[in-house]
């Protein structure tokens, strides 16, 4: 431990400590713009100074060392911290009245509490494309502060390296490679950028507009479904605590918007796993392309395409589970109600902004002959559109989901963490190959924030070997471990492989809230306290259910035995699986 | 054949050293003039770099050219001498007789533009250096004879 003083309070400290963080755990906030908990001190944007000593340094990049005494605020500071927002904001235009992240904007914020009240230094705004080719994620040059933290994660995090600095100096700016649109660019739409920009320089695109006219247009009958992470991170929004389950009140704010039936992806989930856990047990005996890859998330299915096409044929052929849901509404559910198919619109609410991509990644997601899903938003596109409609959220009273494809299981709302796709999928699993189901639903070593989590399950005798991995920044190192067995000619070390693109599951996705509560540090968006909390949230809702395992969705049998005929074959194969193919990592 | 492209050859040679992209970023403008996208994918397959790192560094170092360049290469210097005696109105003299920009050619591949830091030589301030010819004293008014006498002597090439 090291022993310091930060403005004339003793602290202690862990060795490597920056003076940055030693400073909270004496309730001073140094303002930074940034450096952010889930990346390395970039020392970018120079608003974290104090003085050493008499010495100004950066807090975010200098480790505490024993004895130092640090002045975290006097005039000097304040003014010098102030002349280089100046300087920031120089280059930053003023409309944030226009501005999608108005009102949840650091840099509005850090302007705000500096006192920043005029334009102090001439304005140089060099006026640059806009960057929707993704139609998922949106790059606006012009918003970019340059604090790198998207940079920071896209490469070293994410491994993805899409995002890269160009040029140098005033000229820098953050794009793909050789100025490269980002759908050109090994890009996976997982928005782990967006949801770590200070300012409105990188958002999801937005679609909200569609789906308001969908709703006016009275021609249509336009049905809604909510991913498991949205129901533990919406009410951010309107301010409720972390990871607040809110499921009731969605429904209903989504009924009062005008869907006209209101369903829950987490049926989808529930459905995922009766075809996953069928199709890998089949696998598994026949040791048909093992291990076996899950595939609801398609950022890393967009990732895999791109990095290790030579492993498609092991990725599970399973849509994801709101496609699934799409996919159902425009057959199994237009023919039951006698709905035209082709006047049946679904909305997919989702943590994520790579299901934007999703949705027209292969010809297969128009299974019924439409696309599955028509329109996908985030849960900030939702909360968007709550306030827009001018709906009092709190004093909405619980509703439920319509039926059929509303009911789920625990199993299904667990999808929405690191971990939980496996877990539910394991449960089901072991009931197709044993007949019984297992003593104990929980598989401790897959749970929590490691970026690679392996397990052992025995499942009547036989060891099926499991591993989540938690990023798809750790999928390389996993994807060596593959290699070197496979070259050394041993068996697969794995037999079945979890991956999340984000950090923590979907209830850390692209598309989730970024709004901080007034009680928690600075900087705003999430970090590893919010993913355990929401995280909590989910795997309450699952330890609470009274049904916790897929394959006792009754809803999901009915589907079966009245439309679908048996698992992984006919008409649920058809529907409900989709195609993989090689892409360009560069077009 | 991509893979035995001028540069992935180059890059194939420097694949097991550690951080020498930049050596052999060098080495392939030093004998191709330059290094485009093709060059920089074929580096990026054989060095195992993600083809946003070799443009990160690409583009930080002006001396790099992304494209292949004009015949003259006409550096206009911008050095502390130079620039006080006026060379900035010198260089957008060319801008504007070339149509370009610094770090740009001409359409027709005859010239290339770049502003450098010190050739050497301020007594002679300010200076501008076409294809490793001097021109000292320079004056806007003296661009238009400048490139002509280059025209010329393509033309008789």
């Amino acid at each position: 431990m090291v022993k310091l003083k930060i403005d004339n309070f003793d602290v202690d400290v862990a060795e490597g400590t920056s003076i940055l963080d030693a400073a909270r755990s004496v309730q001073i906030d140094i303002p930074t713009l940034c450096k952010h908990p889930d990346v390395d001190p970039s020392a970018g944007c120079g608003m974290c100074i104090v003085k050493v000593g008499g010495r100004i340094m950066r807090s975010c990049s200098t480790p505490v060392a024993e004895g130092m005494e640090v002045v975290t605020n006097d005039k000097e500071l304040q003014e010098t911290r102030k002349t280089v927002l100046e300087l920031i904001l120089s280059n930053h235009p003023n409309y944030c009245l226009k501005c999608a992240r108005s009102g949840q904007c650091e840099l509005q914020d850090m302007a705000m509490r500096l006192g920043v009240d005029r334009d102090e230094i001439h304005k140089i705004l060099k006026p640059e494309e806009i960057d929707d080719s993704t139609q998922a994620i949106v790059l606006d040059p012009l918003k970019c502060i340059v604090c790198g933290r998207c940079v920071d994660i896209c490469q070293n995090q994410q491994n993805v390296w899409a995002l890269s600095y160009l040029n140098r100096g005033l000229a820098t700016k953050v794009a793909g490679a050789n100025d490269a649109r980002l759908a050109d660019t090994p890009c996976i739409k997982c928005g782990q950028c967006a949801a770590h920009c200070p300012t409105g320089a990188i958002t999801e695109y937005d679609e909200t507009a569609k789906v308001w006219d969908m709703l006016k247009d009275k021609e249509l009958v336009t049905v809604v479904q909510i991913a498991p992470a949205v129901r533990v991170a919406l009410g951010e929004e309107f301010g409720y605590e972390f990871g607040k389950n809110l499921t009731g009140k969605i429904y209903a704010a989504l009924r009062r918007l005008g869907f006209a039936k209101v369903f829950d992806t987490n049926f989808g989930a529930d459905l995922t796993i009766i075809e996953e856990a069928t199709e890998f047990v089949r696998r598994f005996k026949e040791k048909d392309h093992l291990p076996m890859f899950t595939s609801c998330c398609p950022a890393w299915v967009d990732y895999v395409e791109k990095y290790y096409p030579e492993y498609l044929p092991n990725l599970s052929s399973c849509k994801s589970p709101h496609q699934m849901v799409g996919a159902v509404a425009k057959t199994y559910y237009a023919q039951k109600t006698g709905i035209d198919a082709s006047k049946i619109r679904v909305v997919s609410i989702m943590p994520c902004t790579a299901k934007k991509w999703e949705v027209r990644r292969h010809e297969t997601m128009r299974a019924s002959g439409y696309q599955d899903v028509d329109v996908v938003l985030t849960t900030r596109e939702l909360a968007k559109m709550i306030r827009q409609s001018g709906l009092n959220f709190h004093h909405l009273k619980d509703e439920e989901a319509d039926s059929p494809l509303g009911e789920y299981s625990g199993a299904g709302t667990i999808f929405g963490v690191t971990g939980g796709v496996m877990t539910a999928a394991l449960r089901t699993a072991y009931f197709y190959v044993t007949g019984q189901e297992l003593g104990t639903l929980n598989f401790g070593d897959i749970e929590g924030l490691d970026g690679i989590k392996a397990a052992e399950v025995d499942i009547n005798g036989t060891k099926v070997r499991i591993v989540v991995v938690n990023g798809v920044g750790n999928v390389a190192e996993l994807m060596e471990n593959l290699k070197a067995a496979e070259a050394a000619g041993e068996d697969t070390p794995y037999h079945f492989i979890e991956v999340m693109a984000c950090r923590g599951g979907c209830i850390a996705g692209g598309g989730q809230p970024k709004v901080m509560m007034p009680n928690l540090p600075k900087p705003w968006g999430v970090n590893d306290e919010i993913r355990r909390l929401r995280s909590q949230g989910l795997n309450n809702e699952d330890e609470q259910a009274a049904n916790r395992l897929s394959h006792h969705n009754q809803s999901i049998k009915q589907l079966y035995g009245e439309y679908l005929g048996k698992p992984g074959e006919g008409k649920a194969h058809e529907l409900l699986h989709t195609k993989y193919r090689q892409r360009d990592v560069y077009k | 054949m991509a893979e035995n492209s001028q540069a992935a050859q180059i890059a194939s040679k420097w694949r097991k050293k550690r951080g020498s992209l930049i050596m052999a970023l060098h080495e392939i403008q030093g004998v191709k003039g330059y290094i485009d996208w093709q060059d920089a994918m074929d580096v990026s397959r054989e060095m195992n770099i993600p083809l946003a790192r070799i443009y990160e560094v690409l583009t930080f170092y002006n001396f790099f050219k992304l494209e292949a360049p004009g015949k003259a290469v006409i550096s206009v210097c911008t050095g502390t001498a130079c620039y006080l005696k006026g060379n900035d109105k010198v260089l957008e003299k060319f801008k504007s007789e070339l149509g370009i920009n610094e770090g740009e050619s001409t359409a027709d591949k005859m010239f290339h533009l770049q502003s450098v830091r010190c050739v050497g030589c301020c007594g002679l301030a300010p200076v501008c250096v076409v294809n490793g010819k001097t021109y000292g004293r320079m004056t806007p008014e003296a661009v238009p004879g400048i490139l002509d006498e280059w025209r010329q002597a393509f033309k008789e090439e």
